[in-house]
């Protein structure tokens, strides 16, 4: 408060001239003048991205491990892992020394690809909490949380929710919220948790942000520390025209965008329309409980890209990279669209529990390539009183995850005279109904007829059959090619039971059994 | 202390006995119901059919009541029949395709798997099993995923050794008699023992 006080005492004038030109600057872009919620952002700042992403899975460290900025002793360390960090490593020591302090440190080069892919994919998730997500690479994001807050009960549930879900994938944020995209920035960069929520506020609040987080050219920096200043509230009280004048227009810009008196543009981030997402493993991977794991990420992304598209995915197809042998593939179908991380999980989990890897997996990718709009779930237009309705599309797919897809099946009546053609496989619940026979038929079918030993000329079936009923004559199928000439009969066997055979009327022919009457 | 009292409830080696139960669905068949406790099938349960061989009607038996279940939108699933569920004749018998999952041939380990799912699924009114061994161990399973489910779990077997203890709720030996079905009643609640003839007609 008194760094605002003291900084608006100190030119008044220019404040309010500042605050004109923001209003009539061009700046009227997407997030800017939105009616409805006032305008609150969330940054999210990652640490230890470059170290998180390098391991999908977190293992038991063997060493302190550091990433640097590239091969050899020159690099600088961007993070380092806890041992590393407890052993006095710390982001921007250069490696050389960082080698003296902790002599068994590993060292890995950052992969700023992968960081950008895992950037994107961390954004896609950030779907779920808004529509206005954008990048502040290389390891940060801004949300515009204000329309957010009520579909998730407040701030203080939506932070709770945003914070499980960032360690539920396996990153570790530090979270700033301010009524400006660049004051929640250096919020979290400063590691200043408590979030901001009045702009009046924000001078006295970003007062302690230290001066690096401000990303200033290292030659602005310095001048500033030679004047003393160290912290935000320090740039905040020099004497506004020499700054302009003697040091850089883009601190005033950076202290103006921080506190709400420039406009500070934000591009959302719009996802690609396939969402196609690829991370190493640390380590070679054999077992499928570490798969899982990795994969749960990798849903949770793909959920919100899906919930910001208010689509769901059809198929879902997973590769399992290996050093030598060819990719395995794996493709998830399902019934009916879904965004479902859990069961999406559930199914590969089937799959892999009935596949033997060929090789441990290096990589791990999942590509949607087809989203289609998910409908809202419908009610069920029989269900039953009372009765929880389950979902039966889930339990098809994971039936079929394990079991083959050919293995689940539903059942149809066909207009066929011919009683193998009269009934086909079809994808569960997709039964048409058709014309059926009159005469009885058994519950069960033999597919395909089984011959008949014949005794004399009669049936035989543990004992000679009795025909009680029959011949019905089936003679169909000619325009086909799979014509039959049948005569069909009902056959009682000594103990009762009874069957469904027929006598070939063609050349060759014989009793066949067809069916049982079960 | 609760949690580990409800993993040994759910330990698959112990079985509990309920003592509420759902009211029965009537079998189609009124001699039948006269004799089943809660005047119908038990629902929420485990049933099991006892053929000694296949072809004695045993399907008929149940299929009224699966009829009804397939009406009321619930999923009939049908796992591991020996043979092809023939179409034409269930849709004779009333029962609507659409709502019926036929689940083939796959391993024991795969056919109790499968059933379990089903059961627990909440969409499956009923769930028939042919196991290719009926061991009790695997039908007390079949029990409690029907109860948690809140299913009806039908098992077709052929005979039992004897002296067996069955999990299910209720066991019925059905064998083919001069006018339809002599059904004996091997174990139910209240009163097991009864002998009684039901006519199919055709």
């Amino acid at each position: 408060m008194s760094a605002h006080a003291s900084q608006s005492a100190a030119c008044p004038a220019r404040f309010r001239r500042a605050a004109e030109g923001a209003r009539a600057a061009p700046a009227e872009r997407p997030h800017q003048h939105r009616a409805a919620a006032p305008r609150l952002w969330l940054a999210l700042y990652l640490p230890r991205f470059p170290l998180e992403i390098l391991g999908a899975q977190r293992t038991a460290a063997i060493a302190p491990l550091a990433v640097t900025d590239g091969p050899g002793a020159a690099g600088v360390v961007v993070a380092a892992d806890a041992d590393a960090v407890a052993a006095g490593v710390h982001a921007g020591m250069p490696v050389g020394a960082a080698c003296a302090v902790v002599p068994n440190l590993r060292l890995a080069v950052r992969d700023e690809a992968a960081e950008a892919a895992a950037l994107e994919g961390l954004a896609a998730w950030a779907g779920r909490i808004t529509s206005c997500v954008s990048l502040e690479p290389p390891h940060g994001l801004l949300l515009e949380i204000g329309g957010s807050l009520a579909l998730f009960g407040g701030l203080e549930a939506l932070l709770a929710r945003v914070r499980d879900a960032i360690d539920a994938l396996g990153y570790s944020a530090c979270l700033g919220v301010a009524p400006t995209a660049l004051g929640a920035w250096l919020l979290a960069r400063a590691g200043l948790e408590e979030p901001v929520t009045a702009a009046h506020a924000l001078p006295a609040r970003l007062a302690p942000v230290p001066l690096e987080c401000l990303d200033l050219p290292a030659q602005v920096q310095a001048r500033l520390r030679r004047v003393g200043v160290e912290r935000f509230g320090d740039c905040c009280r020099l004497p506004r025209d020499a700054v302009a004048r003697r040091t850089e227009p883009l601190l005033l810009e950076r202290l103006d965008r921080a506190l709400g008196r420039r406009a500070d543009v934000r591009l959302p981030y719009t996802p690609p329309p396939v969402f196609e997402r690829r991370v190493g493993l640390a380590g070679d991977v054999r077992d499928s409980e570490t798969l899982l794991r990795v994969a749960e990420r990798l849903l949770a992304e793909l959920a919100g890209f899906l919930q910001s598209r208010a689509g769901g995915v059809q198929a879902l197809e997973w590769h399992l990279a290996h050093r030598r042998a060819a990719a395995t593939r794996l493709v998830v179908e399902l019934v009916s669209p879904s965004r479902d991380a859990g069961h999406l999980l559930l199914l590969l989990g089937e799959r892999l529990e009935r596949i033997e890897l060929v090789e441990a997996v290096v990589y791990l990718g999942v590509r949607a390539r087809a989203i289609v709009p998910l409908a809202p779930a419908s009610r069920d237009l029989y269900g039953e009183e009372g009765v929880i309705g389950g979902d039966w599309r889930a339990l098809v797919e994971r039936l079929r995850a394990r079991l083959g897809r050919e293995a689940v099946r539903g059942l149809a009546v066909c207009a066929d005279h011919r009683p193998e053609r009269a009934w086909r496989g079809c994808p569960p619940g997709d039964s048409a109904a058709a014309a059926m026979p009159h005469a009885r038929r058994p519950l069960w079918l033999l597919d395909p007829p089984e011959a008949l030993r014949s005794v004399s000329g009669e049936p035989w079936l543990d004992g000679q059959l009795v025909l009680t009923r029959g011949p019905e004559r089936i003679e169909s199928g000619w325009w086909d090619g799979h014509d039959v000439a049948r005569d069909y009969f009902e056959a009682h066997c000594p103990d009762g039971a009874c069957y469904w055979i027929y006598r070939e009327l063609r050349a060759r022919g014989g009793w066949y059994l067809h069916g049982v009457f079960a | 202390m609760s949690a580990a009292l409800e993993r040994l409830r759910r330990h698959p080696a112990i079985w509990q006995r309920r003592t509420r139960s759902a009211d029965g669905l009537p079998t189609g068949f009124a001699a039948l119901d006269a004799v089943l406790p809660d005047g119908g099938w038990p629902m929420h349960a485990l049933t099991e059919i006892v053929a000694p061989r296949e072809g004695g009607g045993e399907l008929r038996l149940a299929l009224p009541a699966l009829a009804t279940l397939a009406t009321r939108g619930r999923w009939l699933a049908w796992v591991g029949p020996p043979y092809v569920p023939y179409a034409p004749a269930l849709a004779a018998a009333g029962v609507v395709l659409e709502r019926l999952l036929w689940i083939r041939s796959v391993s024991p380990a795969e056919q109790l798997w499968s059933a379990e799912q089903a059961l627990r699924s909440g969409a499956c009114g009923a769930v028939l099993v042919w196991p290719s061994r009926a061991q009790p161990r695997g039908l007390r399973r079949l029990q409690l995923a029907a109860e948690d489910g809140r299913a009806w779990a039908l098992v077709f077997r052929g005979e039992a050794p004897p002296g067996e203890a069955t999990p299910a709720s209720l066991r019925l030996r059905v064998a083919p008699s001069a006018r339809g079905l002599a059904v004996e009643v091997q174990k139910c609640r209240g009163r097991s023992g009864a002998r009684l003839e039901i006519l199919l007609d055709d």
